[in-house]
């Protein structure tokens, strides 16, 4: 049957409590929504996401990984590719970026859902807006990875889906703007709530299943008006759309809450996914019970960290520019220097000496023990699980956002065979919060941009949740 | 394959050094000429008396133009050196090796570093073009991973070994405070020290090497030859250099209590020189004091303390100035600050001036039954560094 093989979501580290932002503009705020940290984008959330919901063995490779958001890190660029590499997919897989609005990444899921072939749909935004608007308060950060292909244990099978598109005036931002406007919120509504009736019947009639048969309305909007009104018309149980934990993640909203419907639906579940964004789209799936991530939505809400000050938050959105350390700024990478070592600053993956089993980080031609020349096995250590051997806390050093916490790591690749070290920054932490023999797992970050280039490369963090 | 060392075969017969400060009104040349000219007078040569140039600098000048232009050399050999922080010992290194072999009469070694042209506080490293996945932490940072290892090691409270590093701040600051070339003439107590905010791990900015420009120079000939110029000269016991291969980032061996390179470079000196107890038979030392943890640890790689026993030795004032082996008497980086391509020159200048009995009478070493010192100087970081050490001597044999 076909449908979504695997789900899993990624919800960055850092909350923002609302009233965090009141407590600066006045007004009252309650819930949290979630931040990506200053070295996380777009395209580091979807790795994230893709991560997770690659986890589990076995899994066909993607025949194509589609990816969108409504806050790229390049334009013309194509940001799926940096994806596509750090999940290390062989490259026969295209990887194609689906662009700009909040109804692209349904777009996609629809698309692979009623297209041959696996396909991995990723959907990731970062959430703004001016200081004290709506949509700083009320967004979210986060990102999904939903495979999709035929199996026999699908997460979700796929029963039918419609969509219902009219061109209005709802909300707008040009290409490089912080400020998202939006036109008054009563003329979408009218336009969201006819619009929403009739995909729901025609997915239904897609499904062939009555409406009695939907257990659980899941609705993706940044139009709560719209939103609260088509729920109530549907008359169907309503999911929990994470408002006063995440926000409302934009492009990322469908698949993430979709993801946390087949982690938190029973068995047999039939879910009704409706994204309202310039159209309505209706996806109806049952849900399985099979193939959860190993890091549910609900784990990274329970650990996530809800003390960052409002004015860190501004500045790690460039709203606010606080004095930085006066320290040359980092210089932009080289790209063909990057290109020669894609599967070590995207991988992550070291190589192991055959003969003396000396692990190498990053990989050598020549091992530091005994010697051997282009004798090395690649060894990928994105999954590998590090102790902290000492560490430190650089007042001085540049960083987007001081201080750098930077440990000396020694990482044990599971397999066995010798562990190895690399001396690495930490990220989602805080100088009190590391110690000599703190556990910490690799993540995918920018580290700095210079001439507009994203320097990706991994970071290690403390690990938290609990996986299953 | 073995490291025979040159021992007696080389000396100095001339140096000299600048104050070192933040020189805003002298450029690279300026500070080249000023050593320089200190230099050839110190040995009474003239620049056309001097057969070849090693010119040493980390990132103020490429190639051996600069110091041609500067000094308005004529027809001779200048080799631009380079070396991280060993920099200026590297230079002197390739002279020495250039008139042992015979194909020189005389080579001058000069080095200088213009760091206050940056419009930024501390050193920073020409960046190479990369794939962007290098650490762009501090060298102070780097350093300071060595505190906690160390107290963890040795079961020492972190508290009472920050008090033991900032007492060779301390120290080499009471020093410095007697020597009208160092950048910093102040004495700084450990309390003083300690109450400072951290700028790295447990480190505060008087833990840190200072920062200045400055140059220094030293003129070498055979040693047969070397009365002809002086009746002191410094006689040349043994150069050793080890460049790291950076294994102590991968290696979880490594556990940051001490730096190999520098033990193997110290192994090596002392094998040269025909020295087998370091502490009782060099009269001083100069050693890289980049940062006071650094300086803790090469007691022991340098092997004048026995491992687990520096910070022990430190506290009992085994290396002040009057104490049992003085380390650093001229105030070190801490009291100079580290112009790169020149502070390994700078630290022999002090040994040049302690074994011919030239130092002021406030910081004067008694070099009657010692007549060896030791200049250590190195490069990077723990787990990946470069380390020279040098051995002097004022007598033959």
């Amino acid at each position: 049957m076909r449908g979504i093989i695997s789900a899993g979501a990624y919800v960055p580290y850092w909350r923002l409590q609302r009233s965090a932002i009141t407590a600066f503009h006045g007004g009252r705020g309650s819930g949290t929504r979630s931040v990506a940290s200053y070295d996380e984008d777009t395209t580091t959330l979807g790795v994230e996401a893709a991560r997770n919901a690659l986890a589990a063995p076995g899994l066909p490779d993607a025949a194509a990984l589609w990816f969108s958001t409504s806050d790229p890190t390049y334009l013309e660029k194509n940001n799926a590719s940096a994806i596509h590499a750090a999940l290390r997919l062989p490259s026969r897989t295209g990887a194609f970026d689906l662009g700009g609005s909040l109804r692209s990444a349904l777009g996609a899921l629809r698309g692979a859902l009623e297209s041959g072939g696996p396909t991995l749909v990723v959907a990731a935004d970062i959430r703004g807006g001016l200081p004290n608007s709506a949509d700083e308060s009320a967004g979210g950060d986060g990102a999904a990875a939903l495979l999709v292909g035929e199996a026999d244990d699908v997460a979700a099978e796929y029963l039918g889906g419609a969509s219902a598109t009219e061109e209005f005036l709802d909300r707008w931002r040009s290409p490089g703007e912080r400020r998202t406007k939006q036109w008054e919120e009563k003329f979408g509504e009218t336009h969201y709530v006819a619009l929403a009736q009739e995909a729901f019947s025609d997915a239904l009639a897609a499904a062939g299943i009555p409406a009695d048969d939907v257990d659980q309305v899941v609705i993706a909007t940044s139009h709560p008006r719209a939103g609260g009104v088509v729920g109530k018309k549907l008359g169907r149980p309503l999911a929990d759309d994470l408002a006063t934990t995440i926000g409302k993640t934009g492009t990322a909203a469908p698949a993430l809450l979709l993801t946390n419907a087949i982690e938190s639906a029973a068995a047999g579940t039939v879910v009704a996914l409706v994204s309202l964004a310039d159209g309505a789209d209706v996806l109806i799936l049952r849900v399985t019970g099979t193939g959860r991530a190993p890091r549910s939505v609900a784990a990274q809400i329970g650990a996530g960290n809800d003390t960052l000050p409002y004015a860190k938050f501004l500045a790690w959105r460039g709203v606010m520019t606080p004095e930085p350390p006066r320290r040359p700024e980092p210089a932009r990478m080289s790209g063909s220097a990057a290109g020669r070592s894609v599967d070590w600053k995207y991988g992550f993956v070291g190589s192991r000496d055959r003969d003396s089993g000396a692990l190498h980080l990053p990989p050598a031609r020549v091992s530091f023990d005994g010697g051997n020349v282009d004798d090395m096995e690649p060894t990928p250590m994105a999954n590998a699980i590090g102790t902290v051997v000492t560490y430190t806390v650089d007042r001085l050093a540049y960083s987007p956002s001081p201080p750098v916490i930077f440990a000396v790591v020694d990482f044990d690749d599971g397999s066995g065979g010798r562990p190895g070290r690399l001396p690495v920054e930490l990220t989602d932490t805080t100088p009190d919060d590391v110690a000599v023999g703190t556990k910490v797992e690799m993540t995918f970050r920018r580290l700095n941009t210079a001439d507009g280039i994203a320097n990706y490369f991994w970071k290690a963090r403390p690990r938290r949740e609990a996986t299953s | 394959m073995s490291s025979h060392g040159i021992k007696d075969r080389v000396a100095i017969i001339g140096m000299g050094c600048t104050p070192f400060r933040e020189h805003w009104d002298k450029g690279t040349s300026d500070l080249l000429v000023d050593a320089a000219e200190e230099t050839f007078a110190s040995a009474g040569l003239g620049k056309g008396d001097i057969d070849a140039y090693w010119f040493g600098t980390a990132q103020s000048a490429m190639s051996g133009v600069p110091l041609a232009q500067a000094l308005q050399l004529e027809g001779k050999p200048v080799s631009r050196v380079e070396n991280f922080c060993a920099t200026g010992s590297e230079a002197l290194r390739q002279a020495c090796y250039a008139v042992a072999s015979g194909a020189y009469d005389t080579a001058m070694a000069i080095g200088v570093e213009k760091v206050k042209d940056s419009g930024y506080q501390g050193l920073n490293a020409f960046p190479i073009p990369n794939d962007g996945t290098n650490r762009t932490l501090t060298a102070a940072a780097m350093f300071s991973l060595v505190l906690p290892a160390y107290a963890e090691k040795y079961g020492i409270d972190p508290a009472d070994l920050r008090r033991t590093v900032a007492r060779i701040a301390s120290k080499n600051h009471a020093n410095g405070a007697h020597n009208p070339r160092a950048q910093f003439r102040r004495e700084m107590d450990v309390d003083a020290i300690c109450a400072m905010p951290s700028v790295a791990g447990q480190l505060s900015v008087m833990d840190c090497a200072g920062v200045a420009d400055g140059s220094a120079a030293a003129i070498i000939c055979r040693a047969e030859d070397a009365h002809r110029y002086t009746d002191k000269p410094l006689y040349v016991k043994a150069l050793s250099f080890v460049a790291g291969n950076g294994s102590g980032l991968m290696d979880t061996t490594y556990d940051y209590t001490t730096f190999r390179e520098c033990e193997w470079a110290a192994n090596d000196a002392y094998a040269q020189a025909g020295i087998t107890d370091p502490r009782s038979q060099l009269a001083m030392a100069e050693v890289h004091d980049c940062f006071t943890p650094t300086e803790l640890v090469l007691m022991e790689d340098l092997g004048f303390s026995k491992r687990g026993e520096a910070w022990r030795d430190v506290e009992a004032g085994v290396f002040d100035l009057h104490g049992d082996l003085p380390v650093n008497p001229d105030g070190g980086l801490k009291s100079f600050g580290h112009p790169v391509g020149a502070s390994g020159l700078r630290m022999i200048f002090e040994a040049w001036l302690q074994l011919r009995g030239e130092a002021p009478e406030d910081r004067r070493i008694d070099t009657a039954d010692r007549g060896l010192a030791l200049t250590h100087n190195l490069g990077g970081y723990p787990g990946e560094m470069v380390s020279f050490v040098g051995i002097w001597g004022s007598r033959l044999g």
